[in-house]
Order: structure tokens, then sequence, then C-alpha cells
């Protein structure tokens, strides 16, 4: 098992037919992911890499079922692609794009709140489920299946985390990039909740960085709910005070956001901080050994 | 993207929200000429990219043309530092030469996103002219606090809510209602992040007026904005900055002597923490994006041994799907091109890495390679303590 996607996701693509829509596609079907239609209005009936092509995600769910979609729509249109799967009643949308206004995320996230898709990202490297379904930005190779859940605010950090997390054997469940924009579908909070329902789960990092209060709110909710063993790495820790560090998301605006603050909270909440980036596969081993829980290798699925 | 003061007020204004009467000025002569216009008695103030102008002596009450002139010769070319500027402070390049205005009460007003609720929020305090997050930290009691509707917008009930809370009663809780509905309104149709008035005042003659104002827009929208980019006051910003933003790469200038290369905010942002770890002070944060291709990474190369702090370089790529080799030819080109002899450690991970490191130990740089981020970190410092710094 695993979460939000596995080996029967059905993919749609939408901006299949522009160059990283493209790129990515051929990269996830290599790694085994089945992706069963592209989205490119105007371009409707052709087949790209023996992949149909439709013009709206309504039709392509018509015809292939697909039933979660992978959007490499450009910022202008990215608001609208997500809509539309909501729209089209998909279980998920992983929205990729990078910067997306936010006054358009204001509303695409207010619609797609309360429809039953659920939305990853925007902003953000996407979700693998190792072994089983790529669906992303991400480096296939560095993942390995296993047992430990990984929620992200970041991308490459992220990648540094599960290279990590495989070299010392401990295998992933379902790695989960949540993005690094203000405005985001999935928070920590909402990932944490899949990952303790999940019976294939039994321990979970979680990568946060400066700027807002998610990861405390995600260190409260641990604390209440949580019944696997949780490690966790916070970025920015020299960041300086007031300055955008690259996501529109990462700035420390009036003494909040602090890195500090978020380590102190997450202590404070049972969970393992790692001190050092270079440290976060050993403060998941740490968290595991204090519960008491021995990974053995996953099962092969 | 962040805008002056004055061009805020001539923003807001233009959503008939109403400003007090003023003037931009270049030269102490303008200033002067400015102050005559407004009868003598006028209000000078530095125009920057930061707040706490104020307390750092960039606002100053003026009774004749004459003291005004002499006022902004003062002003003009001095580097204001104030709590937000950080200690090299900001030049002063552009003056606004306000009437004077007798003030009854001051508020604060503004609209900016809030995360939690994923919506824009309104933000109102009867305690104006201070900071908010002061407010927030002494008097949390006195702020209130309205997340708005998208499909709704901001209700012309909700505004009158708010104005009434802050103590204002008939007419002038009236045009405050309007100004806030008319506040929201520009902070949609301008791609606002952040929309300020502090102080918002009512006059001693029973009028609203913006006092101070401050703008900052969504840089993801600046391209439905085509006025957006000449808005933009270069003197304010770092140059380095400006290159980099040229390039699509996020370059931030830090006080250290080691140049940082990484790909992703997130991972860029680890790097400094690590480099602090093993005793280094990075020279600058720099993210040339989670996709970094060889031009980027040349570009991203040239800036960051423009700046003559930096002693030494540390790379961190984790390529994934990017082709190592591909990145390894970028850093050697950049470095050949400017004639590089600072130390360089370069960490890669991805496909092709081992070409990759091959290529750049044969490059004849002066360069090590890391093999984890640790050992990276490790050798740069180490490098760097080597060469006497």
């Amino acid at each position: 098992m695993s979460i939000l996607i596995d080996k029967n996701s059905k993919i749609v693509v939408q901006g299949i037919t522009g160059r990283s829509g493209l790129f990515h596609t051929q990269q996830c079907r290599a790694y085994g992911t089945n992706i069963v239609a592209g989205v490119t209005p105007g371009k409707g009936g052709i087949h790209i890499d023996g992949i149909p092509v439709f013009n709206t995600v309504e039709e392509a769910v018509r015809y292939t079922r697909a039933n979660v979609s992978m959007i490499f729509v450009p910022p202008p249109g990215a608001a609208d692609a997500i809509l539309e799967s909501c729209d089209a009643g998909l279980d998920l949308a992983v929205c990729i794009t990078e910067g997306i206004p936010v006054r358009d995320m204001v509303m695409a996230r207010a619609v797609q709140k309360d429809s039953k898709t659920r939305l990853v990202g925007p902003n953000c490297p996407g979700v693998i489920t190792p072994g089983e379904c790529k669906l992303g930005i991400m480096p296939g190779y560095i993942h390995k299946p296993g047992k430990v859940g990984v929620v992200s605010r970041s991308g490459t950090l992220t990648y540094e985390a599960v290279k990590q997390l495989s070299d010392i054997g401990l295998g992933q469940s379902t790695c989960v990039g949540i993005g690094g924009d203000p405005i985001i579908g999935m928070k920590f909070i909402d990932v944490l909740q899949l990952f303790n329902e999940d019976p294939d789960t039994e321990a979970v990092f979680m990568i946060g960085e400066i700027g807002g209060g998610a990861e405390e709110e995600a260190a409260h909710w641990i604390k209440e709910n949580m019944k696997k063993p949780v490690a966790a790495f916070i970025a920015g820790v020299t960041a300086p005070p007031g300055k955008r560090m690259g996501h529109a998301g990462a700035i420390i605006t009036g003494g909040k956001g602090k890195a500090e603050d978020k380590i102190k909270t997450l202590n404070d909440c049972g969970v393992v901080v790692a001190t050092s980036p270079t440290r976060m596969g050993g403060a998941m081993q740490e968290a595991l050994d204090a519960a008491g829980t021995t990974i053995v290798d996953a099962p092969s699925k | 993207m962040n805008i002056h003061e004055y061009q805020a007020k001539e923003i807001l204004n233009g959503f008939g929200i109403p400003i007090p009467r003023s003037r931009v000025a270049l030269t102490a002569d303008q200033v002067e000429r400015a102050a005559k216009e407004m009868g003598g008695h006028c209000v000078i103030k530095a125009q920057i990219y930061a707040g706490g102008r104020g307390k750092a002596g960039g606002v100053k009450v003026v009774h004749h043309p004459e003291q005004a002139n002499d006022v902004a010769k003062e002003l003009f070319g001095k580097k204001l530092v104030t709590i937000q500027t950080g200690p090299e402070g900001l030049k002063v390049r552009r003056i606004l030469i306000e009437e004077a205005v007798e003030i009854a009460r001051e508020f604060y007003v503004s609209i900016t996103l809030d995360r939690e609720s994923s919506r824009y929020c309104l933000i109102a305090s009867a305690e104006g002219g201070v900071e908010i997050e002061e407010v927030a930290r002494k008097s949390p009691e006195k702020i209130h606090m309205l997340t708005i509707d998208p499909f709704t917008g901001l209700r012309p009930y909700q505004a009158r809510k708010i104005a009434l809370a802050l103590g204002l009663t008939g007419v002038v809780c009236e045009d405050c209602v309007e100004l806030l509905l008319n506040l929201y309104k520009c902070c949609l149709e301008r791609d606002c992040f952040l929309v300020e008035i502090n102080p918002l005042v009512v006059t001693k003659a029973g009028w609203l007026l913006a006092m101070d104002a401050k703008m900052s827009f969504d840089d993801n929208a600046v391209y439905r904005h085509r006025e957006y980019p000449d808005m933009v006051d270069y003197s304010q910003l770092d140059p380095l900055e400006i290159t980099a933003g040229k390039y699509d790469l996020a370059y931030i200038k830090l006080s250290g002597s080691i140049g940082c290369m990484v790909n992703g905010a997130g991972l860029a942002m680890a790097t400094l923490d690590v480099l602090k770890e093993f005793g280094g002070e990075p020279a600058n944060f720099l993210d040339v994006g989670g996709g970094a291709t060889r031009e980027k990474v040349a570009e991203a190369f040239k800036i960051i041994l423009e700046d003559s702090d930096v002693k030494a370089v540390f790379v961190n790529i984790f390529g994934g799907i990017m082709r190592c080799d591909v990145i390894a030819q970028g850093i050697i080109e950049a470095a050949s091109e400017v004639k590089c002899i600072l130390p360089i450690v370069v960490r890669m991970d991805g496909s092709h890495v081992e070409e990759g490191k091959k290529l750049l130990q044969e490059s004849g740089l002066n360069v090590q390679i890391g093999e984890t981020l640790g050992d990276g970190a490790g050798k740069i410092v180490k490098m760097l303590g080597q060469g006497g710094n």
C-alpha cells in the first residue's frame, strides 16, 4: 500500500505537448507510470509517443478512465487547469507548474477545497510511490520501495533527504512534495493524516523551511494524533530576516516563521529534528530507535 | 516586487482613496520649489524600499522652503539605516514632499494574503502609525481581522463592521467603508501581495487620508502588468541581485566569503546552514532553479565571482534528471571565461555523475569534489582556511 498513487493510478498529463510536459511524461513512463492520456486544448485527436491527446480533461476521462492528473500547464493557464481537473472529478491533481499568480490560486483553491479532487502543489516536485508510480520531476533512481513516508515543502532538498534514507536502507512508501508556494493544496497535516492511516507506512520524515506556521501546526497535530515515529528537518536556520529565500513562501517577517521556533515546537511535540541537513537519514533512524520500531526490508511490491 | 511610498499612493489615489497633496523630487532645488507650492510648512519624506524611516531621520517636518532645501541636501545620497534595511542601509535618491496635515486620529489598515485560509485578509487596528507586528505583540485585542471570500469579495456590511470596530461613526464611517472596498479592489486588480495604509488618518477637518502606504506586488503576476518593470527603482537594489533577476536566478547577497551555487531553494538554504555548521560564512544565497541548465549554471557562476568578497566557491547541485556532465561543462566554461583561480568544491548528484566529476578533475581548475553534502562543506571551509584568507 501507499498513499495517493500506486500502480493502478491512471494518469492524464495536462500540458503534455509542452517541452517540459513531454520530457517528464517520457521520464515518468520510463519509470513505469501508467500514463493513459494527455490534454492540450486545440490538439485533441493527435497521438504523442502513442499517448492519445484530448482537448479537455473531461474527454480524456471519458475515453481512458484516467483518475489522476499531472499538470505542466504554464502559469497563465495553470489555475484553470486545476479547476478543470476538479470539474472532471479526478481523485488527485498534481500541479508541477511554478509561478502561478496568487490571485488565481486563491480562486482555484477555494473551488478545489470543496470538490472531491485532492490537489498537490503547485510549485512542487510531485508525488512518487517508489517502484509503482512516479508523478513529477523527481529523479526516480534515488528512491527505494519501503516504509518511510516523506512529506516536504522543498524539491531538491527532498531528493537529498530521500537519498540519505535510501543509503541507510530506509525505503519509502510514498514521497509527497507539497510545494513551496504560499497557497497550496494538501498541507503537511493532510499528508500526515494519510500516512497515519496507511498500513504500509511505519514512520514519516518531514521537511520544512522558514516562513509561515505550517510546521508548527503540523507539530501540534502530530503530538495529538500521530501513531508513528516522525523525524524532521527545517531549512533556513541561518537565513537573514525579511529576505525572500527563493520560494515565495520562504520569508521571515516580523519575527514569525523562524526556523528555531519551528524546531523548538517540533521537539516539544516529540519529533526528532535533524540538527544538520547532513543528518536527515540519521534523525529518521534515531526516531525509529526511540520508538522501538524496526523496519525490515520492504516486501517487493 | 516592492515600490516606493509615492508610487503606492498614486495607485491608491487611482482607486479613489484620498491622499495628501504631494510632489516627488530628485534634487534639493525641486524639493524647495515643491515646499514653496505647499506654502512652506510641509513634510519631507525620504523614499527608500524599507519602513522605519521616521526613527532613522528620514521623515522631517519643515516650515520654510529654504529649510526644505537644507533638509533635502542632507538626505539626498545619504544611506538611511532603519530596522528594516540591515546595517548597510539604503541610499536616498527620491524625496516626497507632502502638505502638513492636522491629524485627529490614526489607524492601520491592510490587505494581504493569509496562508492559513488561502484567502486575502483585511487587517485593521485603531493603533495607527506604529508597526502592526508591535501591536500584535503588545495588544492583540486591538487588531481586527477578516478573511475575504473570493466569490463574494469584500462586502459593504463587512467593511462597516471593521470601520465601526475602529470607533468611526457617521459620515467618516461610511467614507471608511468605501475606502476599504476600494482597497480590496486595488489589491485584486493590481495583483498585490500586500497593500497597507499606515497610518490612515482622520484629519481635524474630518477627512480620511492615506498618510503613508506600502505596496508590494506578486512577482508571479508581474507579466500581467506591463508598467510594473518600469516602476522599479534599481538604486534600491543590490546590483548583483539585479543581474541575477535578469537570468531568473534567486540571489541574495550575504556577508561571508564562500560563494554558493545550489539548485532549489530548500537545498540552497540547507547548504548555507551546513556551511555555517562547519565554520564557514556564506557570501550569498543563490538558487539556479530546481532543473539547473548549463546556461544558468554558467551565468550564476559569473555572478558569484563578481562579488569581491568571495574567496572560495561551493557548488551543490542535486541534478536528479539533469545530467551532471552537462552541469560540470557549464562550471568549467564559466570559470575559464572569467579566469577563476579561487578554490572550488563541487558536490554533484544525479545522472552521469562520474563523467561530470572526471571533467572537473581534468579541467585544470582549482577544484575538489565533495562526495556528500557534509564532505563538500568540510572541504571548502578547509581550502579557504589554507588560502590564508
